[in-house]
């Protein structure tokens, strides 16, 4: 079926039904493909290729009723009319297309019996045009000849004209300065010259030309020398000078002497601005203390400490660095670069690259700028070294970050160049050693902060001492700003360790192009700020901490005693918690990545629980001694042989019981409490002077005897060495109950070692049994076990009654009339 | 040692006085002073016999007072002296005497052991050391290695040098030396210094400890703030002639050079309260012992610091630190 081809103006739908119905009419499916199975071998399908009429017409007969045949048949009858009706349309349609064919055939072939024609007339007249054609060029041949040899005599004539006028061309370019013309133009007859130079007359040209040429390069060579042109007229320079055959390496060598000298007097600018301010910065270290201070605290108002960090510099370290950039690391880049385009890329293209001369050059140019880029490093490390102060880092920051940006630029002009190496080491030598003054400058803050504290506890101890005359109530408002000292003091240190951090951070922000360098990224936040800043301040906290134990051990009284509490609380907080606080916020800060070993958190809470216990310890022992003193000097310089009848408690013991009540006072503000075992309901109450009167009738009947060997007083006696052996100078826990318990021991064993050193008469031992049982009302209440204070206390008066001449002790009840009588 | 029971000895009284008779080569002898205020106090006379691991007492009736010091001279086994406390008339005044043992103490505590105790002979006096004006006597120091002519007192802030005569009975000041300064001074302890011809004494008095030249009876150095507290007691090295122990109240034992007295060579803290004695171990001075009144006595083994710092017999470790009963303070 080709109807496809031939174009119907009918619509697309509805001949494709049309072809579609025909197909089937003929048993074809489109493209030939098999019709679907099912349907067709169903010998009731009308539409299908096994139709069977005989078959359908049965089938029909059989199961329809007479009106549905009727319908049938009518509709059938349809069908195949219409059928045949689109047949002979079809027909039709091909009918048409076959004529139309024709008659296309008919006309063509009359159209090409006409062009045969004119074809047979072109090649007819091609051949006349390749016969004239090929008697004119037989005719021209000759003259041909002789007008080529012409042309080629007056080219040699006009050469031979041009080097007879060449010296004189050249002496006009000389006195008109137009190197360049002239040393194209010499080029150009050069190899001539060369050639033919065994005839005089070329030899006598070549000859002059020489010596004008020798005279241009002079000329040059001074104009180089001069120095006074611009880069570009000496690029010019040098480049005519390359073409007329001078040494590449002289031209190298003079051109960097001659760069030299311009850098160099940048380099001398730079100096000039650091000279005056060395010798200033003397001066004014001499009368540095108070800048030190001063500037101990970077958060202080910025134009006071801008004006400390340099103080008689007079360009500041950015203004120094932007300076150095703009003119020294910019014209060296420049001279970097025409070097390069001169010496380098230019001669690698030109026939001069077979003589190695980029290699010299670059070896050169690398010397030289080494040798100039380690001077310029020389000078901005002697103005970083000058940046004292730790007032504003962030112009630091970027002035470092300028002078290594700057830098890049010479590596992208110089690569394998050791200079950028040589400046991020600079960076880093400037960053460690900031980090070092702030790490000096933390502690001379944290000391300071000490002195201030210092000086507000001795103000209002002063205040104590006037009032603890008045009452003992007024002991309680005195040292109330013990917590809020703590605090500040705390909160100042933490402030102040903040602000550093952030000062350090800058050298890591993103910003900053050496923050991305692997050192700011690793060892910097481990080693430098978390080590050797963070972990270096906690330890010198913990150890001029301990010092404060040592150096005031011989004196005694040098460190204040609250001092030596609030320092151990200090501590311990940092212990609980401030250290691992402060370091998760460095690590946070600088999202240190361990690569080496760091001091770990325990390690630092371990030293500083040691320096808070070695403090309270230390503590426990000044105030004991304190006291001991008192109880001392009370017992040796009085006479206990010939002293009155006791009428009242001797005011030292007075004086004892206030100071430890103010002391507890003290302790509570900055410890909790402890614990301690129960009380007796009658804790004041107890009495010894039964127990030890008893005891020393036994002790004194077994003396009668003394042939008794190994008697059972000994025994007990070495029994009690043992058994209830005190530590007096022994470590206290961390809280109140045991700082006290502390104290009152080492006070009691040195009133009990006193005792026993002298000798008393009766009045004498009454007046210790009314000291000790004044002792016993007041300080049961501040120890852990009140039958510490007991025993040490019937040790006591045990002891004075044995030292004693006439050991008459008083009456229970006297002591208790006297004791509450105060 | 170990081997060894522990030998106890019981004294009656309490006592604070204790010396070694280094006269007597023969045997190891103590003599211990007692403090009684009301019966007559007593020497005690002990003899360790160390192959028997026994100890041997004899007891002479001590009857002036109470003994703080006592002191066995040199040269004669029989020569002692002490300090003691005489309570007259509801005072109390310390004095000093030389005292010579009786002759046969010896053979009569071997006839009847347990008589000797109940009828103890009596010393026999031979001369008071006593200058009513140089107040309260604090110690006697003899002579180390001396003839037994020479004995130093120190009295209050005084120190004065004896001779003594006639065997001893008689005594004459023959120069003295009085410390300066504000307040009242008192030497509480002092050594007679072995080395340089005797001619050195160091005195402690409260935290200072000082150094004299008997010859010209001058002060040659002074440590001030040896220790924090008292300095207690003091011993020479016996083998070093510039090197010095000295206790104290701060629980402290420090060793010094006397030539540069600016910092301790090296401090012990090892006791927990005072520290009232210190001494070092005459043959080897490595070992020193140390009493303190938290009931400790410990023997610490100083080889760095020694005559012999590489030592070479006795072991490495410190030898022992126990906790023993020590007559001194008890």
């Amino acid at each position: 079926m080709d109807e496809g081809s031939v174009p119907v103006p009918e619509d697309a739908g509805r001949r494709r039904r049309v072809h579609g119905m025909l197909k089937l009419y003929y048993g074809l499916n489109e493209e030939g493909k098999a019709p679907e199975q099912p349907e067709s071998l169903d010998p009731c399908d009308i539409n299908g290729p096994h139709f069977d009429p005989e078959h359908y017409l049965n089938k029909l007969r059989r199961e329809c009723s007479l009106t549905e045949l009727m319908d049938q048949e009518t509709c059938m009858v349809r069908q195949i009319r219409s059928l045949d009706s689109d047949m002979q349309t079809l027909v039709y349609e091909n009918y048409n297309k076959f004529i139309s064919a024709t008659d296309t055939i008919r006309k063509m072939k009359n159209d090409f019996k006409k062009m045969e024609d004119e074809m047979d007339c072109l090649s007819a007249n091609m051949a006349a045009i390749t016969e004239f054609s090929a008697r004119i060029s037989g005719t021209l041949q000759d003259q041909h000849a002789q007008i080529t040899k012409l042309s080629g005599v007056h080219t040699l004539l006009r050469k031979l004209q041009f080097l007879f006028e060449l010296p004189a061309r050249l002496n006009k370019c000389l006195e008109l300065q137009a190197y360049a013309q002239a040393v194209n133009t010499h080029r150009r007859a050069r190899c001539v010259l060369q050639q033919y130079s065994h005839l005089p007359s070329f030899k006598g040209i070549q000859d002059d030309c020489h010596a004008i040429m020798d005279k241009l390069a002079q000329e040059l060579r001074q104009k180089f020398r001069d120095g006074g042109s611009s880069a570009k007229d000496l690029s010019e320079c040098v480049e005519l000078l390359l073409q007329l055959d001078e040494p590449a390496e002289e031209l190298c060598d003079k051109f960097l002497s001659h760069a030299r000298s311009r850098l160099e007097s940048d380099l001398q600018g730079l100096e000039a601005e650091i000279r005056p301010s060395t010798s200033a910065v003397k001066d004014a270290s001499a009368h540095g203390s108070s800048s030190t201070a001063a500037a101990g605290s970077p958060t202080d108002s910025s134009p006071k400490t801008s004006s400390l960090a340099s103080p008689a510099s007079n360009t500041d370290i950015l203004e120094f660095i932007d300076r150095g950039c703009n003119e020294f690391v910019s014209s060296l880049c420049l001279v970097i670069t025409s070097y390069q385009e001169l010496f380098i890329n230019h001669a690698q293209t030109g026939e001069l690259a077979s003589k190695n001369i980029p290699q010299m050059a670059n070896g050169k140019l690398h010397a030289f700028v080494d040798d100039l880029a380690s001077r310029y490093f020389m000078l901005v490390e002697r103005r970083i070294q000058e940046e004292k102060g730790v007032g504003d880092n962030s112009l630091l920051v970027r002035a470092l970050d300028r002078f290594h940006r700057r830098l890049q630029a010479v590596a992208k002009l110089l690569p394998g160049s050791a200079v950028p190496n040589k400046g991020t080491e600079i960076v880093i030598q400037a960053a460690t050693e900031r980090v070092k003054q702030y790490l000096s400058a933390l502690q001379s803050f944290y000391m300071d902060s000490l002195t201030d504290v210092r000086q507000a506890l001795a103000t209002p101890r002063l205040s104590v001492a006037g009032a603890s005359v008045a009452g003992p109530a007024s002991g309680r408002d005195a040292p109330t700003s013990l917590p809020e000292l703590l605090s500040s003091l705390s909160a100042s240190i933490l402030n102040q360790i903040k602000s550093v951090l952030a000062s350090v951070h800058l050298f890591t922000a993103k910003d900053i192009t050496f923050s991305n360098k692997p050192y700011f990224k690793g060892e910097f936040c481990s080693q430098g700020v978390r080590e050797s800043l963070v972990v270096s301040f906690i330890k010198f906290v913990c150890q001029s901490s301990r010092q404060f134990c040592e150096s005031a051990g011989d004196k005694g009284g040098s460190t204040p005693p609250a001092l030596l509490l609030l320092l151990s609380r200090l501590c311990l907080d940092y212990e609980t918690s401030t250290i691992s606080y402060i370091l998760t916020l460095t690590d946070e800060q600088f999202l240190v990545q361990h690569h080496s070993p760091v001091t770990p958190v325990t390690t630092l809470c371990a030293e500083a629980r040691e320096a808070a216990q070695k403090l309270l310890n230390h503590y426990v022992k000044v105030q004991g001694l304190i006291i001991s003193q008192m109880l001392r000097k009370s017992v040796e310089t009085r006479d206990w042989v010939n002293t009155i009848e006791p009428r009242n408690v001797r005011a030292v013991m007075k004086r004892v019981v206030e100071d430890t009540t103010s002391i507890d006072v003290q302790v509570g503000l900055l410890y909790e409490e402890g614990v301690r075992k129960a009380h007796s309901s009658d804790s004041s109450k107890r009495t010894f002077s039964v127990y030890s009167s008893s005891r020393q009738q036994a002790r004194y009947a077994a003396s009668y005897t003394p042939s008794a060997p190994m008697d059972t007083n000994l025994l007990s006696n070495i029994h009690k060495l043992f058994s209830e052996r005190i530590d007096i100078f022994s470590s206290v826990e961390f809280n109140k109950v045991s700082v006290m318990t502390g104290i009152i021991k080492i006070s009691l064993k040195t009133f009990l070692e006193c005792v026993r050193l002298r000798t008393f008469g009766r009045y004498g031992l009454q007046q210790i049994q009314v000291d000790c049982h004044y002792l016993q009302m007041y300080l049961w209440r501040f120890v852990s076990d009140e039958n510490l204070v007991h025993f040490l206390l019937d040790e006591i008066v045990g002891s004075a009654a044995h030292r004693c001449l006439d050991p008459a002790p008083m009456e229970q009840s006297v002591i208790e009339v006297i004791c509450e009588r105060g | 040692m170990e081997d060894d029971a522990p030998v106890i000895y019981g004294l009656e009284f309490q006592a604070r006085a204790l010396t070694a008779q280094t006269a007597e080569t023969d045997a190891v002898r103590f003599l211990v002073g007692t403090q009684s205020l009301k019966f007559d106090n007593q020497i005690h006379i002990i003899d360790f016999d160390d192959e028997n691991n026994i100890i041997n007492k004899n007891v002479l009736l001590h009857q002036a007072g109470e003994i703080w010091h006592i002191g066995a001279s040199p040269a004669d086994k029989a020569v002692l002296t002490t300090c003691y406390n005489k309570t007259s008339d509801s005072r109390v005044i310390s004095c000093a005497a030389v005292w010579r043992m009786p002759s046969d103490w010896e053979t009569g505590s071997h006839e009847s052991p347990d008589d000797s105790a109940h009828n103890p002979q009596t010393l026999e006096l031979l001369c008071h050391l006593d200058d009513s004006t140089h107040g309260n006597a604090a110690c006697v120091l003899w002579e180390p290695m001396g003839d037994g002519k020479r004995v130093i007192s120190l009295a209050d802030n005084h120190a004065l040098l004896w001779d003594l005569q006639e065997s001893s009975t008689q005594a004459t000041v023959s120069s003295t030396a009085t410390l300066e300064g504000k307040g009242q001074l008192k030497f509480t302890s002092g050594k007679w210094s072995p080395h340089h011809n005797c001619s050195q004494l160091a005195t402690a008095n409260d935290t200072a400890i000082r150094g004299w030249d008997l010859r010209t009876m001058s002060q040659i150095y002074c440590i001030e703030n040896a220790h924090g507290q008292l300095v207690r007691d003091l011993d020479f090295n016996p083998n070093r002639q510039y090197y010095l122990a000295s206790c104290g109240d701060d629980c402290k034992v420090k060793f010094w050079d006397v030539r540069n007295a600016q910092e301790p060579v090296k401090t012990l803290e090892e006791h927990s309260h005072w520290v009232w004695s210190v001494r070092y171990n005459h043959s080897h001075d490595q070992l020193v012992l140390t009493a303190s009144s938290d009931s400790r006595l410990i023997l610490s083994n100083m080889v760095s610091i020694s005559s012999e710092p590489f030592g070479h017999l006795v072991d490495d470790e410190e030898l022992s630190e126990g906790e023993e009963n020590h007559q001194e303070d008890k």
